[in-house]
């Protein structure tokens, strides 16, 4: 602190530029372009620190927090209500939604009386922090393991139900992000909140 | 006037004022719940014994304690007398038993209740109640009934508090639904499920504590904390025309009356404001409402203005205010 204080510097982090005048040797060029290439040169034959993402995906944890998906349930009916306490909870405000009611003959499609008929997620505003998750009273939305892929348009970030809602004979598997106080949880029927 | 003290803060009120409204004009957390009394509403109180309270002293004459715990809706103030409310633990604990009484019947799906996030159900238990419930029985379950064009009945929500009976009573020249049968079996309906249009009569919707009477033009329309309730008014030809607007941008979701900290309507409103009016050229926007900071529906809303003070160490180099006689925030503090 003191040093930077005589020379009237900011920081102590700045440093004096070196103004030493170069050798002839340093001058002529040459040696410092091939010492150069010879760094270059000898990288081929090192271990490589990136990967080829889509072809080689790096270990993730199996508690990831990635791309949502909106549960269906033993049924196949969509566990959503739009209640809209994932919204309410998100950091982010990414997630909007809209609510219908259901029709007499949608009742395997819709768990309760009211779904969400238009439900989105802005993955360019999602912070990935898993609090929509928390919130949702009818653990309709989790979080998986899957990485968000990247897109041309911005617009193509916004993902609506047909990317959310799982298929029917495609079920994520969602039960590592279930810790076993959760599942204890759920198999308490005094506690259950899903009956 | 006769003297009360209510949770160690005395008042002097006038003669024939009940505990509640003795307790309500000391105000803060001394004043007991209720899910049944309606002070704009004649006869209302004594169904859901929410706002049971010790009397510790029933009279300076008389200064014995009453045997039981009294409903303050319907118990007038005597002199002298001595009441506990929060300060007694009987009546903490009763309140949890009678919020656990409530909700045996009332369902678990606020996710889905349009009411959610205003329910004085929901707010009750959330300060007097039980986390967890200990019922197990089936609950019992009506199919929803279309009340007219406008409100739909939920009766599974439904608490029995007939202050929707005594609204249509009071409000209306013609009552047409009421409690049906009796006891554990009651509920409120129609005949024949007639239509309720009096023009008066959608005030039913603001009264009901819970969700069991609801606005259909409001019906999973949005969620009441994504919308910023707001002070508006038109002339009315029949009523005060002072309802809040319950705006999200531009658009008016829906129109109800201005509910005062109790959660009682300041004046019922007709229901041409509030069915048929939902274009934001109908109304004079007035002022944002008041939300309680504890309430949902205060997420992401701001009601209050700081003005900007001048900053102090502007004021401490440039001597004095460039805005005249301002008083820096020093001087107020001292």
């Amino acid at each position: 602190m003191s040093a930077n204080q005589n020379i009237g510097l900011l920081t102590n982090r700045s440093k004096v530029v070196s103004v030493k005048k170069m050798t002839f040797m340093e001058r002529i060029y040459f040696p410092a372009i091939i010492k150069g290439f010879g760094i270059t040169f000898s990288h081929l034959f090192k271990k490589k620190v990136t990967i080829q993402y889509p072809e080689v995906k790096r270990p993730i944890a199996e508690i990831y927090r990635g791309k949502h998906v909106l549960k269906r349930d033993d049924e196949g009916r969509e566990r959503c209500t739009a209640c809209g306490l994932c919204a309410l909870a998100c950091p982010a405000e990414a997630i909007t939604m809209v609510a219908a009611e259901r029709k007499p003959d949608e009742m395997h499609l819709y768990r309760e009386e009211k779904y969400a008929s238009v439900y989105e997620i802005n993955n360019l505003r999602c912070i990935f922090c898993g609090l929509c998750e928390e919130a949702c009273p009818k653990e309709a939305i989790f979080l998986t393991n899957t990485i968000v892929p990247s897109n041309y348009e911005r617009s193509d970030f916004i993902y609506g139900k047909d990317v959310l809602v799982e298929p029917v004979d495609h079920r994520v598997d969602v039960s590592k992000r279930q810790t076993p106080e959760v599942l204890n949880f759920k198999k308490d029927k005094n506690q259950s909140h899903n009956i | 006037m006769l003297k009360v003290t209510i949770d160690n803060q005395t008042i002097e009120v006038e003669e024939g004022t009940t505990i509640l409204q003795a307790a309500r004009l000391i105000g803060g957390a001394i004043v007991p719940p209720a899910m049944c009394y309606y002070s704009k509403l004649k006869d209302s109180g004594g169904k859901c014994r929410t706002c049971l309270v010790k009397v510790a002293q029933g009279s300076s004459r008389d200064p014995r304690p009453m045997p039981k715990l009294v409903a303050s809706c319907r118990t007038p103030v005597m002199d002298g007398m001595v009441v506990q409310n929060i300060t007694s633990p009987e009546v903490i604990e009763t309140r949890k038993a009678i919020v656990e009484f409530l909700l045996i019947n009332h369902p678990l799906d606020c996710p889905v209740c349009d009411q959610a996030g205003e329910c004085d159900l929901q707010n009750l238990s959330y300060q007097n109640g039980n986390e967890e419930t200990r019922f197990e029985e089936a609950k019992r379950t009506f199919d929803v009934i279309d009340i007219g064009d406008n409100v739909q009945l939920h009766m599974n929500r439904c608490i029995l508090c007939y202050r929707c009976v005594y609204t249509a009573n009071q409000l209306t020249d013609k009552r047409v639904h009421g409690i049906l049968y009796r006891g554990d079996v009651s509920e409120i309906s129609t005949y024949i499920q007639t239509d309720i249009s009096n023009d008066f009569s959608g005030n039913i919707i603001d009264v009901c504590p819970v969700g069991a009477l609801t606005d259909k033009t409001f019906r999973f329309k949005n969620r009441v904390w994504f919308l910023k309730p707001m002070n508006a008014s038109r002339s009315c030809t029949k009523c005060s025309g002072k309802v809040t607007a319950w705006m999200r941008g531009n658009e008016i979701y829906r129109v109800t009356g201005r509910k005062d900290q109790y959660g009682e309507v300041e004046e019922f409103i007709c229901n041409e404001c509030r069915f048929e009016k939902k274009a934001v050229s109908d109304w004079t926007i007035e002022s944002p409402r008041n939300i309680k900071r504890a309430s949902v529906i205060s997420q992401n809303h701001y009601t209050r203005l700081k003005n900007p003070s001048v900053i102090l160490p502007l004021e401490e180099k440039m001597g004095k205010s460039p805005y005249g006689e301002t008083k820096s925030i020093n001087d107020k503090q001292s």
